[in-house]
């Protein structure tokens, strides 16, 4: 309940935060939304020897489209802001359909999807969700600026490659190739438990036939896993029935679940290929009663 | 002018409550609300490992750290004869461990500092060293041959067993069996739950020097319990101890018994001279303190082919954990375990029960339970489900055919208690058409030719609430009444003091409806106060549904003794003998000349202005109320429920409890008793979930692993009542705290199995997790819950 | 004393580095040093003794801390006091007005919306700003704003009741002015 000592620094700018981090030789860690941060400073599971909080850095609470499509989420954008976005569902189906199921309502007033990705647990649903996407994190440092595809950015439990000086500023969600479609299922104990398995499709369709495809697992692995396997199986088809069956099995047998007291190993890779179908057989369905 | 009953706020009224005010002001007064000149702060090092030799402690870095101001181990304890203390079921535990830790979250050490953040970084430098040895987790573990001996502290403690016990007709329930048509068998584990308070246990220990007295704040139920244990385990005066048990953020059995961060605390201030503040965090709440149930079962029924129950065999072992600190008063080693059975005409029945230690935290009966009677209730409902299904008879025939009929009272049950009223059809009946059984069974049977499966369970049960009576019922010797005490002022308000202790019943509101009921003086005149053992009369505090059993009983016989003497005083002022006066709510009048009479507020002026020649003044009094029996209140809960066959979800389509509590005193409360143990019923069935590895790591020791049911998920309820009143009670009432939570818990299973009927599983030990039904109804067996929990290596 | 939080004086020169931080609370304005690591339920219940907050479990699930922070609800468990510089935060006390309860606080009354207490101010907060955002909520949505907020005792259906009394009430007393 009482976190360790650690020094506070409040900067004004990205360019103040990198060198913030900078100085702070790894010892340093970003605050941001603090909503998983600080539960495990209190519990004494983190002790970080600075805190650089990036609130009071104006302009990076967005989430918007440009006008190719590409839609940005700011590192200050809170999960609610997503959840309460009333024209999310249209352009970005499948963050509408997990907005709502980070955390609880009220951790959702302040925990941002960028600080998501960059806690890196293998049970948090917004990395999923953005592999599914193929999206990026965007990350400052003192030598400039990258793109790291979150796929490639979420390197194990708890770790992603951001170098110790460089500041994730936003995501970025790549425009559509086609007409995007998608969904996110989590099976929890209850509303606002981590995930027992937790799945992110997005499919990209053109004309009737998919153009791209991704599939995102949460909580069945050591860190957020990649089903990409899974998802080629569905490009080019239409997401007939063979198709689905197939982009389950593949994405059951990508997952590597743990048993526990969540679930068997078995039971964990049975939920996932059950809701890689569900979703896209909802998919199917609400493009047929489009055509 | 007759005075209307529910208007002055008496029996019967759903009078809005009094603590409301306060507390919606965010105006209460906890524990950690209150903070003295100088106090200190504690924290606890807990142990990491289940079982452990502990080779050397080493406090140099503690000490170290600048605003440390005392630093607590076990062999400190031990110096001032404070390393054990005694249990409320005469065993011992450590306070603080000096040679072994016995489980994960154990009390090694404990800092005092200027506040709980240094108090923790201070205990974080704290270098124990550990020898591991093998944990324990399970009574079949503790009972194989050549387990480590958890007790070797213990004169005579070769192994792990801790009692070996069995009551009712061996002999007699042998022959049931042999002459029975069909055998219906059971087996299961009632898993371990947590009470989990939102609020943890806490304390604030003052020794003042100067007068030598020890005040201590805490989050206790039991206040005059805690003062005669500390008066006997820190050997202090009992006069100069003062217990102060504030408001409390609810306790459902966990604020029981007695902690050893209370007793360091305690010490603490004792040596330094200063207030000294303990506030356990919620891991330190769900991993050392008491808990309820983890008990197995292997149970079987006689039956004649049509249902009828001829014979109960059960047998249980028990998991206790480290130390064997039951907190409960009867004689019986295993509770009220054999109040099983009790609303069933049964002629005979047997029950073994044997308790382990285990390297698991201690306690045992906390919770929202009469002592063992969520267990004994839980498997009867179970297995009279599972009887139901081997006849092939439907669930609510085969009660009708057994219940105890309603001219059978008072009936001796099958293990001997006398239950004392009862109309159990009339409430099975009400919820059958409250649910739309028959409607239900058609829906049922049209989902299942689509692949859907829905299922009802019912659970009936009476259960004993209100221990004791003296002469069965004590804690370390102390006799189970409880007590009340009255002061009527000469304006006619009044104060009344009681040994219970409101955790959110409601005591200020309910208690004042008693005596408005009894006095006719308006609830609102009368302030009530509980929890300081300097103004409160002894009593026995507030759990196992004791307080309107017990308590409330006493507030009537009090508000009885005032009204004798009040009657005293009408007859002088009426100028009449006492024959002669009558009484009515609020009134005596002389009987020839209704017109005639004097309120209870003038008898009370004159009480302290106007005595009668040679009469005592003032119009105070206090009872002490020693029940004589139990009352048995009874409910019928009846759950319907959809499973997602591809998940093993399942939802609560419908809840209806019909609860008969007798006579009752603010039916708004009653129903928020009844909300509130229907959700925790339903959190046990559904989530709540502690369990541990086999290296015996607690699993569910903060609440993103014991979870704790919200807004979202909880199912709505559909309230009916019947009232029996309890022919024992002054007043009729028979006590409601906790019904729901003990008969809840087999409506969902029983539910959830109901819908499962034709899979080939016959039990799912609970909580009913998706992973685990799914895995019921595709592997068509039973799912053991039981730790440790398979994970992977 | 403790190094935690101090009301400013001269002597405030300590070893352990603070910071000096401006809060509005209820209304009112303090200015106060503390320690980086510091709670902000901490500093509202210690340093600002305002124990209508209360804190209930270490892992930022329970919602006894729950306090209105620029109007929108906040576990005060899990924000740090020196974040809320510049910032304004509501707890239960500044609920009601000098003269009257809230409806919120009303309805919470009137409903037997509770019962211990523990879990009721961070509960109303929670409410007063869902019917802050959305005046006319229905019984699913006050349940889903209610889902970070755990209550032990009372099974939340008459916390339910009473949100959506207090709402129809609020509704009244706006439509009428």
């Amino acid at each position: 309940m009482y976190p360790s000592r650690f020094s506070y620094e409040a900067p004004d700018t990205v360019e103040e935060a990198i060198e913030l981090l900078r100085r702070g030789q790894g010892e340093a860690k970003v605050l941001a939304g603090g909503q998983s941060l600080l539960p495990m400073m209190k519990l004494r599971f983190a002790s970080p020897g600075t805190l650089i909080d990036i609130n009071n850095i104006p302009g990076l609470d967005y989430h918007r489209a440009d006008s190719d499509g590409t839609y940005r989420i700011g590192a200050l954008c809170r999960h609610a802001q997503l959840e309460k976005s009333p024209d999310l569902a249209a352009s970005q189906p499948t963050m509408a359909a997990a907005a709502h199921t980070v955390a609880d309502p009220i951790v959702r007033n302040r925990g941002t999807l960028v600080g998501s990705i960059c806690h890196a647990d293998p049970q948090g649903d917004w990395a999923s969700v953005m592999i599914s996407l193929g999206a990026s994190v965007v990350a400052k440092g003192p030598t400039g600026v990258r793109s790291v595809a979150v796929a490639d950015f979420v390197s194990g439990p708890f770790q992603t490659v951001l170098a110790s000086d460089e500041l994730a500023v936003e995501a970025v969600v790549p425009a559509p190739v086609g007409v995007r479609a998608g969904g996110y299922l989590k099976l929890e104990r209850r509303v606002g438990d981590f995930a027992t398995a937790g799945v992110a499709v997005s499919v990209e369709f053109s004309g009737s036939s998919v153009a791209r495809a991704g599939i995102g697992l949460t909580g069945v692995g050591s860190s957020t896993i990649n089903a990409a396997e899974a998802a080629a199986a569905l490009v080019g088809g239409s997401l007939s029935e063979t198709d689905i069956a197939a982009a389950a099995e593949l994405a059951a047998a990508a997952s590597r679940p743990r048993s526990d007291h969540r679930g068997s190993e078995s039971y964990k890779r049975h939920i996932v290929a059950t809701f890689v179908s569900r979703i896209l057989t909802s998919l199917q369905l609400s493009t047929q009663e489009v055509a | 002018m007759t005075i209307d009953e529910i208007k002055i706020g008496g029996l019967g009224a759903s009078r809005r409550r009094v603590e409301d005010n306060r507390f919606i002001r965010g105006a209460g007064n906890y524990v950690d609300d209150i903070v003295l000149p100088g106090m200190l702060h504690m924290e606890i090092v807990r142990s990491p490992l289940a079982h452990a030799r502990i080779k050397s402690i080493d406090v140099t870095a503690a000490w170290a750290i600048p605003g440390v101001r005392l630093v607590l181990t076990g062999e400190m304890m031990a110096a001032r004869n404070l390393a054990w203390m005694p249990t409320l079921s005469y065993d011992t535990q450590a306070v603080l461990a000096t040679d072994k830790v016995r489980f994960q979250g154990q009390e090694v050490a404990a800092v005092i500092a200027d506040d709980p953040y240094i108090a923790k970084d201070a205990c974080e430098a704290i270098i124990v060293d550990y020898e591991p040895l093998p944990a324990i987790v399970n009574p079949t573990q503790a009972m194989a041959a050549g387990a480590p001996v958890i007790r070797d502290d213990k004169e005579n403690q070769p192994d792990n067993v801790i009692f070996d016990w069995d009551v009712g007709d061996k002999d007699g329930t042998d022959r049931a069996f042999a002459a029975a048509d069909v055998v219906s068998e059971l087996e299961l584990h009632y898993p371990r739950s947590h009470p989990s308070p939102i609020e943890t246990c806490g304390s604030i220990a003052d020794f003042d020097r100067s007068t030598s007295k020890l005040t201590v704040y805490m989050t206790t139920q039991a206040p005059h319990i805690i003062r005669a244990a500390v008066a006997l385990v820190a050997e202090l005066p009992e006069h100069m101890i003062r217990i102060v048990s504030p408001d409390l953020g609810g306790g459902f059995g966990n604020k029981v018994p007695v902690y050893p961060g209370y007793v360091v605390s305690i010490l603490a201030s004792i040596l330094l001279e200063r207030p000294v503040k303990w506030i356990e965090d919620k891991t330190g709440n769900l991993i050392s303190t008491g808990f309820g149930r983890d008990v197995y079962l292997k149970g079987q029924l006689a039956l004649r082919k049509d249902g009828k129950i001829l014979g109960v065999r059960m047998q249980t072992e028990s998991d206790h954990g480290a130390f064997f600190s039951d907190a409960q008063p009867s004689k019986f080693k295993i509770g009220l375990m054999h109040s099983a059975f009790a609303c069933y005409d049964v002629p005979t029945a047997h029950l073994t029960s044997r308790g382990f230690y285990t390297n698991k935290a201690p306690g045992g009966v906390a919770y929202r339970c009469s002592f063992r009677v969520t267990e004994a209730m839980f498997f009867q409902e179970r297995m009279v489900q599972a009887a139901a299904d081997d006849l092939g008879i439907d669930q609510a025939e085969i009660r009708r055919l057994n219940f105890v009929r309603d001219d059978d009272f008072p009936h001796r049950t099958p293990f001997g208690f006398l239950t004392d009223s009862g109309q159990y059809g009339k409430c099975l009946e009400m919820g059958l058409e409250a649910i739309g059984y028959e409607d239900f069974l058609k829906q049922k049977e049209e989902a299942k030719k689509n692949g859907r499966l829905l299922g009802i369970g019912i659970s009936t049960m009476t259960e004993p609430l209100g221990a004791g009576n003296s002469r069965e019922y004590d804690i370390l010797g102390i006799k189970m009444f409880d007590s009340a005490e009255l002061r009527v002022h000469m304006t006619g308000k009044a104060i009344l003091r009681t040994g219970a202790k409101s955790q959110g019943q409601g005591h200020e509101t309910t208690w004042a409806q008693i005596v408005a009921h009894e006095l006719g003086i308006p609830a609102e005149d009368i302030v009530v106060e509980e929890g300081d053992t300097d103004t409160a009369p002894f009593g026995m505090g507030t759990y196992a549904s004791r307080s309107t059993p017990v308590a409330g009983a006493a507030v009537s016989m009090v508000s009885r003794k005032i009204r004798a003497k009040a009657r005293k005083i009408a007859a002088h002022l009426l100028e009449v003998s006492e024959e002669d006066v009558e009484w009515e709510l609020g009134r005596f009048f002389v009987r020839s000349a209704p017109d005639l009479g004097v309120t209870i507020q003038e008898c009370a002026n004159a009480a302290y202005s106007n005595i009668p020649d040679g009469m005592e003044p003032g119009l105070e009094n206090n009872a002490y109320y020693d029940p004589p029996n139990l009352t048995w209140p009874f409910a019928c809960y009846i759950a319907t429920v959809e499973i997602d066959p591809l998940t093993g979800v399942w939802d609560v389509l419908n809840m209806v409890a019909v609860d008969d509590c007798g006579v009752r005193i603010n039916p708004m409360i009653v129903e928020g008793q009844i909300m509130g143990g229907l959700t925790e019923a339903y959190a046990m069935a559904s989530m709540q979930f502690i369990t541990f590895d086999s290296e015996g790591n607690c699993v569910g020791s903060n609440y993103m692993d014991y979870l704790l049911p919200t807004a979202w998920e909880t199912p709505g309820f559909e309230l009916h009542e019947v009232v029996t009143p309890c022919p024992h009670h002054p007043i009729g009432a028979k006590g409601i705290g906790e019904c729901a939570t003990v008969g809840g818990p087999a409506a969902f299973v029983n539910a959830v199995m109901d819908a499962l009927q034709g899979a080939g599983v016959r039990n799912i030990d609970m909580p009913l997790l998706p992973d685990r039904v799914y895995e019921g109804l595709t592997e068509g067996r039973d799912v053991s819950g039981a730790p440790p929990i398979r994970t992977d290596a | 004393m403790t190094s935690l939080f101090s009301e400013v004086t001269p002597e405030a020169a300590n070893e352990v580095a603070v910071k000096r931080i401006t809060v509005g609370i209820n209304g009112n304005k303090r200015t106060v040093d503390v320690e980086p690591r510091l709670l902000l339920a901490h500093l509202i219940r210690q340093g600002f003794k305002l124990t209508g907050t209360h804190t209930g479990c270490d892992t930022t699930n329970c919602g006894a801390c729950t306090v209105l922070f620029d109007g929108v609800p906040a576990k005060s468990c899990t924000v740090l006091a020196v974040q809320a510089n510049g910032h304004e935060v509501t707890t239960v006390e500044g609920l009601a007005s000098a003269s009257e309860l809230h409806p919120v606080q009303e309805g919470f009354k009137d409903e037997h919306g509770l019962q211990c207490g523990f879990c009721t101010p961070g509960m109303m907060l929670t409410a007063k700003a869902l019917l802050d955002e959305n005046p006319d909520p229905t019984e699913d949505e006050v349940r889903w704003a209610l889902s970070g907020n755990l209550c032990r005792c009372t099974g939340y259906q008459n916390i339910v009741k009473a949100v959506l009394g207090a709402a129809a009430k609020l509704r009244e007393q706006n439509g009428a002015s």
